[in-house]
């Protein structure tokens, strides 16, 4: 039986891919981060998923305007590296398990989440970024996945409550696999940050450390943050936290917390906590 | 666990990306959407004008572009901020110069607002 062994809530922040590709990782004021996630990539090469099903949203890489899904599942033996502009990074593809993904899409699907199924998807920094912070990728990455792509970007987005509810339904399907898998669930994005208007560079460190501790003790109260509340308190671009509900969404209450941490150098509040199912 | 249908109310500041935004930035944001390929990039840069031509960017839209202007191609032109760093990249503007022209203020002095600025 398929089983959800633990639930990863991280940042995403482009700039961290870049710094990892330029080696920056003991650079003062990029250590923090990095060394944040040394006891993750040590806890996950302990419990060894077979499965990381990564919630992210796309930011101009694989998606555009002309048709952007609210939710999203890749369906795919592989997932390219996207260009998000810039030239794709130099990282291998990363393995799917597209029995699993479909398997995932049909009981979403008939538990109305009526969910896009993509077979050729690429991915960008929203997956990536999480995914190297997490998991090693030489000579070829450590873990199978399964993109799940969620609408932050073009209001109207989904609800708090209803990418809870998507982590939920996840847990069901995942459940009701037959197949021997042990998997993980990250929730990305967030944590504060804005990249417009005037208040470019908003944070708010009190906003970012009340999520990380409601997270874990009292999920349900996040649901009820309207979109608003969350965009007037922790910036427009703050929404993405949405996501890291569909993870808690995907868990169990008989967890234990097994990191955390919090650190806003620059434009983003960059959060990161970390949950392992008892049983 | 029923949440209550919201009505975005505007922010002071901020710019929230909705379908009148998206319906006005389209035109500029598919533009920008096309610097994912080499190739358009390349053309970008061998000749501006003419690539801006291609897509029949507006005056207006021109002329921000022209200017580096992208507080404008953003707040007037209806740009996502994520499509609009594809065109900053290719012309050398990171997402801290931008940020800082959103801010009204330079690069330097937006740094100085930063926890620690080495994380760029
Ligand atoms: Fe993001």
């Amino acid at each position: 039986m398929a089983k959800i062994i633990g639930g990863i809530g991280t940042s995403h922040v482009p700039s961290i891919g870049k710094a990892f590709d330029m080696g920056q990782q003991e650079e003062p004021d990029w250590k923090p981060v990095f060394d944040a996630y040394k006891p993750v990539q040590q806890w996950l090469a302990e419990i060894k998923p077979d499965i990381a099903i990564v919630v992210y949203n796309d930011h101009g890489s694989s998606m555009f305007f002309d048709k952007y899904p609210t939710f999203a599942i890749g369906a795919a033996d592989s997932y390219p590296i996207g260009d998000e502009g810039w030239g794709p990074r130099a990282l291998p593809e990363v393995p799917g398990d597209p029995e699993f993904s479909w398997h995932l899409a049909e009981e979403l699907v008939y538990n109305e989440f009526d969910i896009t199924i993509c077979q050729e998807l690429s991915v960008e920094h929203g997956f990536l970024v999480p995914m190297n912070l997490c998991f090693p990728h030489e000579p070829n990455w450590a873990v199978k996945t399964v993109p799940i792509a969620v609408n932050v970007i073009q209001h109207p987005l989904p609800t708090a409550a209803r990418c809870y509810k998507l982590g939920q339904a996840i847990r069901q399907a995942v459940d009701a696999c037959e197949r021997d898998l042990r998997i993980v669930i990250l929730g990305t994005g967030g944590m504060s940050h804005q990249l417009n208007g005037t208040r470019f560079g908003h944070l708010n460190t009190v906003f970012d450390n009340d999520f990380l501790d409601k997270i874990e003790n009292s999920p349900q109260e996040l649901t009820q943050l309207t979109h608003q509340k969350i965009m007037e308190e922790a910036g427009a671009e703050a929404v993405e936290l949405i996501m890291w509900l569909t993870m808690r969404g995907a868990l169990s209450n008989k967890l234990t917390r097994i990191h955390r941490n919090y650190y806003a150098p620059m434009t983003t509040g960059m959060g990161l906590i970390v949950f392992e199912e008892n049983d | 666990m029923a949440v209550k249908r919201e009505k975005l109310k505007s922010i002071p500041g901020t710019t929230i990306f909705d379908g009148a935004e998206s319906r006005k930035g389209y035109r500029i944001n598919k533009f920008a959407m096309s610097f994912t390929k080499p190739e358009n990039r390349r053309a970008f840069t061998a000749d501006e004008e003419a690539y801006m031509e291609k897509w029949k960017l507006d005056q207006k839209e021109r002329k921000f572009l022209r200017d580096r202007d992208f507080r404008g191609l953003i707040e007037e032109c209806g740009g996502n901020i994520y499509m609009i760093m594809k065109i900053g990249t290719c012309t050398g503007h990171g997402l801290y110069h931008v940020g800082a022209q959103l801010r009204g203020q330079t690069f330097e002095e937006f740094l100085e607002t930063r926890n620690a600025s080495g994380a760029r």
